[in-house]
């Protein structure tokens, strides 16, 4: 016999147990959305947890965050966005869910070309796009993004999806320096190039080249070194191919940071600052340089011997605010040449 | 009440139409010259092949079963349904890494061939036809078993009448079994081209850029929620195009069955080299939609550690995922009981529209019922935290997003189907003297609810609440744009593995998944075997 109080009451109790799962924020919390890989981050927010007794709330996403910020409004429980890219950082600046984020220490230790000039974000951790060569049959040891465009390389390059904002990002270098017409000349070239359909990840670019489907794939420089120290089952990935960092023509490499952001209605705002200023402190730059494979933004700090082992980095002197200001052109660019189909 | 629920369910329409009439910017040139033609071309050709494929699997298999015995059926009965408990986007995800350069099938081909020709004879699975394929075989059950409880029921003297004129099997299953049990088929393929389209997870992976996909990239590539509620009212037209094509297609076909008993056919005993084939037909797909992926994912599970070193967010992340679905599965028995007693008791225009609204959420894309609700629920979020801090309360943030309940909300409004319709079809086979009788010996209504309807309706709403609960663990689009700090669910756990590229190491998750809808699934089978013969 079904009753419909019994129903009842088991729902409200449920409803209760649902409110205890995610207690309201009280003091000594702070609330961060990270698009960052939980595994990676973890490590850090456990000793920051450790070192200040400050509880740290975590909503992990592969995307949306911004927008479900934006969507929040004033009530939104974030403090601090953790994002992967100068574009997603550009993205919630755009949305307007940001503020700027008051403090010397940040200003002091992050060098001024990897911070916003009004303090709407600072970066904490650096990376470069790099190619993963065939160690069996690429000979050259020097390569320029440019060149990618070259027949000479028909069919033998292996990339992610070009709206990925890791590719986005490297377009709108490209279309910072060169215009759009050229831009969409190059574009058109690589994708010419293409042993396949662009698919899958930065990993699955080092695996294919194993594989034998292309000579060179696109990846960032920690996913190498990922696949080659923590991840026994793709290691032979990584020892198939070897890193070359490319440069653009004028010189320098492609970099990208992972940035932080101070959410424009945080609740627990000083938290949020505590933890941004501890993301640069020298504890959690070394972790993001051992630990995550990362060139560290903090001067001193020492570099991950595997990721020193690819050679001396030159980051590309291009402002990323260009970077930003390009990224919808290169998107468009994107669709426009077919690039993904 | 019944007319609350209609609101329920039409509000996160109403709300992307109105997201839709804002100016989406300049999105639109892009869309419509780079991005739309591609998208809805894909889109067309996947609905089109998963639909074909469906069908030949679902009505070849419902008709070899419920017409013939042979050794094995009984357990291929139990078995033929459970590609159910495989979300598409799981399958996606292990057919990928099988076929994957240097996965198992590259490995084992490359045993006998050098490692770059072996690659050459690997079938792309990050293709059209591949997800056709990976998708159209864990969707087949839904057209499998509507077709056969209309092939177990179809009057025997159609087929009798045809045989007498000289008709051979074949000529009786093309000419008279199939053309009769189209209604069926119908709404069989309606449904999997509904889940196919409403899927993300799979096509995504697979690198299909359907328009389900494109509604995600516009809202967060380019940043466009209006332009992307405009793509999802392009999307609803479709959805609203293949109901009305679907009933179309039923206009004329209300087959006569002889109330009288309907006389079941026997099957035909098939031996040798005939059953073996019937058997293989059978089992094939059973393979290739359950045993595979099943058998993968413990693989991985066991070779990774993952049991040993039992990962214990994983509980919290079931904890989660059993108690959004719980909650949504009773709000939503709740709300169907509502909508089809009021029907039932008065069976006015209105009412019969009121529940009629409350079904269209199965056809609403998860996604867009997530877009749809951010508005409503946020709105009524903020609302309560200003009366909130009117009433002297510190700030208690966002009580719906952050405890959870839009999340329930959504699974509810777009799950509400199942238990509306499954209850609706219990009340339908209480024939209407019960009502009369009832009320000459003066019993009101909630004597008459207490005493006959609840009892005689219990095994639909069992099976209604199984269904849904089972659709709630699997679902993946509104559970991401929803859910609360430091929740995951299992189906966000394993879909942030695998956006990673670590799809494995959420191997245990989705076999949790896996598991949790096999004994559901099992169960509905139970009641889709008509007696006949030796069984």
């Amino acid at each position: 016999m079904i009753n419909l109080r019994v129903l009842a009451a088991s729902a409200a109790v449920l409803s209760l147990t649902l409110s205890f799962v995610s207690e309201a924020a009280a003091n000594g919390e702070v609330n961060v959305y990270t698009y960052r890989e939980t595994k990676l981050i973890q490590p850090l927010f456990d000793a920051f947890s450790k070192d200040t007794g400050i509880k740290v709330n975590v909503v992990s996403a592969s995307s949306g965050l911004e927008q479900r910020m934006k969507a929040e409004g004033a009530n939104s429980p974030a403090d601090v966005l953790l994002t992967v890219d100068i574009g997603r950082i550009d993205e919630a600046v755009q949305a307007g869910v940001t503020q700027p984020i008051k403090s010397e220490a940040v200003d002091k230790v992050v060098p001024a070309q990897y911070r916003d000039p009004d303090g709407q974000w600072a970066g904490i951790s650096m990376r470069a796009r790099v190619i993963y060569a065939s160690k069996d049959r690429v000979k050259q040891d020097k390569i320029t993004y440019e060149e990618l465009a070259d027949p000479k390389w028909k069919g033998k390059i292996c990339i992610r999806s070009g709206q990925h904002i890791y590719n986005n990002a490297l377009f709108a270098a490209y279309t910072a320096k060169y215009g759009e017409a050229k831009a969409e000349e190059w574009l058109r070239g690589v994708k010419a190039n293409l042993a396949q359909k662009p698919s899958g990840g930065d990993r699955e670019a080092a695996r294919d080249v194993a594989a034998g489907k292309c000579d060179i794939g696109i990846g960032n420089t920690y996913y190498w070194a990922l696949m080659m120290n923590n991840d026994p089952d793709k290691k032979p990935w990584a020892e198939a191919t070897r890193v070359i960092l490319p440069t653009f023509e004028g010189g320098g490499t492609h970099v990208n940071l992972s940035g932080v952001l101070l959410a424009k209605h945080a609740p627990n705002k000083a938290n949020g600052i505590k933890l941004i200023e501890w993301l640069v402190s020298e504890q959690a730059q070394q972790m993001y340089a051992d630990q995550n494979y990362e060139y560290p933004v903090r001067a001193g700090v020492a570099i991950n011997s595997t990721i020193a082992g690819y050679g001396k980095l030159g980051p590309d002197p291009l402002p990323i605010a260009k970077i930003a200001a390009n990224r919808k052109a290169a998107a468009s660019l994107v669709d426009k040449v077919g690039f993904d189909n | 009440m019944a007319i609350a629920t209609a609101i329920l369910v039409a509000a996160p329409v109403l709300s992307i139409v109105s997201l839709a009439l804002q100016p989406a910017g300049d999105v639109w040139h892009d869309l419509i010259n780079y991005v739309l033609p591609a998208a809805l071309l894909d889109t067309a050709l996947l609905l089109a092949g998963v639909g074909a494929l469906t069908l030949l699997i679902g009505a070849g298999t419902a008709w070899v079963m419920s017409r013939h015995d042979f050794p094995g059926r009984g357990m291929l009965l139990w078995l033929m349904p459970l590609p159910l408990a495989i979300p598409t986007y799981l399958a996606a995800y292990v057919y990928a890494d099988l076929f994957e350069p240097l996965g198992l099938m590259h490995r084992t081909l490359a045993i006998w061939l050098p490692l770059g020709d072996a690659l050459g004879h690997l079938p792309n699975v990050r293709s059209l036809p591949g997800a056709i394929f990976v998708i159209g075989l864990v969707l087949y059950p839904y057209v499998y078993l509507a077709a056969r409880a209309t092939f177990q029921v179809q009057s025997a003297e159609f087929a009798e009448a045809a045989k007498t004129l000289g008709a051979g099997r074949w000529t009786i299953f093309w000419r008279v079994s199939l053309p009769m049990a189209r209604p069926a088929l119908a709404v069989g393929v309606a449904l999997v081209a509904l889940e196919t389209l409403n899927d993300i997870g799979a096509s995504e992976y697979l690198g299909i850029r359907t328009l389900t996909v494109s509604i995600f990239t516009t809202w967060l590539n380019r940043g466009s929620l209006a332009g992307a509620a405009q793509l999802a009212c392009l999307m609803l037209a479709i959805v609203a195009g293949l109901i009305a094509m679907e009933r179309y297609g039923r206009r004329n076909a209300n087959i006569a069955f002889s109330a009288e008993s309907p006389h079941v056919r026997q099957r035909t005993p098939l031996s040798g080299a005939r059953a073996w084939i019937a058997f293989a037909v059978c089992a094939l797909p059973v393979l290739i939609g359950f045993v595979v992926p099943l058998s993968y994912l413990a693989h991985q599970a066991l070779g990774r550690g993952l049991l040993t070193n039992f990962d214990p967010l994983l509980w919290r992340h079931t904890f989660h995922s059993f108690a959004f679905a719980a909650l949504a599965t009773l709000l939503a028995l709740m709300l169907a009981l509502a909508t089809t007693i009021a029907h039932r008791f008065r069976p006015d225009p209105l009412r019969y529209l009121a529940m009629s609204v409350a079904q269209t959420g199965y056809a609403l894309p998860g996604l867009v019922i997530a877009l749809g609700l951010l508005t409503p629920v946020l709105a009524v979020d903020n609302a309560m935290s200003v009366v909130a801090a009117w009433i002297g309360r510190s700030q208690p943030g966002l009580i719906l997003v952050g405890s959870g309940m839009a999340v329930v909300i959504a699974y509810t409004i777009r799950f509400l189907a199942v238990p509306v319709g499954m209850i609706k079809a219990g009340f339908d086979s209480i024939p209407r003297d019960y009502d009369e009788s009832a009320r000459t010996v003066g019993a009101g209504q909630a004597v008459m609810l207490r005493q006959i309807y609840l009892p005689l309706l219990r095994p639909a709403m069992l099976g209604a609440v199984i269904v849904m609960f089972v659709d709630c663990l699997k679902e993946l689009p509104a559970t991401l744009l929803l859910r609360p700090l430091n929740v995951e669910t299992l189906s966000t756990s394993i879909y942030q593995f695998a956006s990673r590229g670590n799809f494995e190491d959420g191997a245990l998750a989705a076999l949790l998944i896996v598991a949790a809808s096999i004994g559901p699934v099992a169960w509905l089978t139970r009641f889709s075997d008509v007696p006949s013969g030796p069984a």
